[in-house]
């Protein structure tokens, strides 16, 4: 049971890694990853709404029609959505202003849905919450990463928390703005997704 | 049919739960998020329209009651003697509603500066209301009786380019806040006393 569960868990750490072996939930990769401030808060985000909608979708797995699972899947996504979104406007409310339309946008990024689906519906609310909790620290990690490599090459800095670099290149380091960009985005997490492919390999 | 009627009580249960529980999340964080927007948009705005005065605007703030409106006035003593007062108004933009944080003068009847406070106007676009100021200080010195609109609709005001309907919302909120002031008046130089 015990071994299970952190089989369930590790998966979401490389195996199913989101962005990288899923390539799910894209968008906000993309999108917020300028900076490893966002990246960590995307992260938190989503890893708790995956644990709680895997949770509840578990739970109420015998109760939910098969016909109307989906519409389900999305009130409950939703509605953790949304008190994420109350919370971080009442007590990170600077991380809001810049994750902004992205939180929402968790509801029809593919991760909590895919997971409810795919896994929730069909197992126990103990290895749910171990599969969501996994996934969404996978996740955090993924965009954690690569918010890192853009801001340093893009920006010259690592922020942290509270928006006080605390890693600098020097002022001698020309940025590589590129890398702040859509494209440059794109760039990035095509190469971090050669190199996984190229270590899976071995 | 039995199966139509177990759809439709489970999805009626799930929402209704859900709409409580959000209320319910709502209610406890009110307070707090007011707090924040007070802290990370009005006061920062109030204190782009007010440099210098020699009070505290966000600690004398108070609510002014008109019919059916209930206003917020951020009161400021400008550091020449005179007085002027802060409030926000909303118009509505290409994402949502504009927050305008308007400054006016009591004696003159003239507008201190205006800034952009909450909105969810397209990055880069829309948001130059906010960011760069060549845009609000336009509003900086016009009296009341100025037609706040944009030029393309006969206004004095010129709209930013590539950004015409968050000009609009700009352009809307300073408009209402001119009617609310118009109206309200009396009752915060009473206020202000």
């Amino acid at each position: 049971m015990a071994l299970s569960l952190t089989k369930e868990f590790t998966k979401g750490l490389w195996a199913e890694i989101p962005p990288f072996r899923l390539v799910l939930g894209l968008c906000p990769a993309l999108a917020v990853t300028k900076s490893l401030e966002n990246g960590i808060g995307m992260g938190i985000a989503l890893t708790f709404v995956l644990v709680c909608s895997n949770l509840f979708i578990s739970l109420l797995r015998n109760i939910i029609p098969s016909k109307v699972r989906i519409a389900c899947f999305i009130v409950v996504v939703a509605t953790f959505v949304t008190i994420v979104e109350l919370l971080m406007q009442a007590y990170a409310y600077e991380l809001f202003l810049t994750l902004g339309i992205f939180i929402p946008l968790i509801v029809v990024n593919c991760i909590p849905l895919g997971r409810a689906e795919a896994f929730a519906y069909k197992n126990g609310p103990l290895s749910s919450i171990a599969d969501g909790l996994g996934l969404g620290i996978g996740y955090g990690f993924s965009l954690s990463a690569l918010a890192s490599i853009r801001e340093i090459l893009g920006n010259g800095t690592l922020t942290v928390w509270g928006g006080i670099p605390a890693f600098s290149m020097g002022p001698d380091f020309l940025p590589f703005k590129f890398l702040l960009t859509a494209p440059g985005a794109f760039v990035g997490l095509g190469l971090m997704l050669c190199l996984m492919n190229l270590i899976g390999k071995k | 049919m039995r199966e139509m009627i177990n759809m439709i009580v489970v999805l009626t249960v799930l929402t209704t739960f859900s709409g409580g529980l959000l209320a319910a999340v709502k209610s406890k964080t009110e307070v707090q998020i007011e707090n924040q927007v007070l802290k990370f948009q009005k006061a920062p705005a109030i204190k782009g329209i007010f440099p210098e005065t020699t009070n505290d605007p966000l600690a004398e703030r108070f609510i002014v009651k008109g019919d059916n409106i209930e206003l917020q006035v951020f009161p400021g003593r400008l550091s020449d003697g005179s007085k002027a007062v802060a409030f926000e108004t909303k118009g509505s933009g290409f994402g949502g509603p504009v927050g305008l944080m308007v400054g006016i003068r009591l004696d003159t009847d003239s507008i201190v500066d205006v800034r952009v406070t909450t909105h969810s106007e397209t990055p880069g676009i829309g948001s130059r209301a906010k960011e760069n100021l060549s845009f609000v200080s336009q509003f900086s010195g016009k009296k009341l009786d100025t037609n706040f609109s944009v030029k393309a609709d006969g206004g004095a005001i010129d709209a930013m380019s590539g950004a015409t309907v968050t000009s609009k919302a700009v352009s809307l909120a300073a408009t209402q806040a001119k009617e609310i002031y118009q109206k309200l008046k009396p009752e915060i130089v009473k206020q202000m006393e």
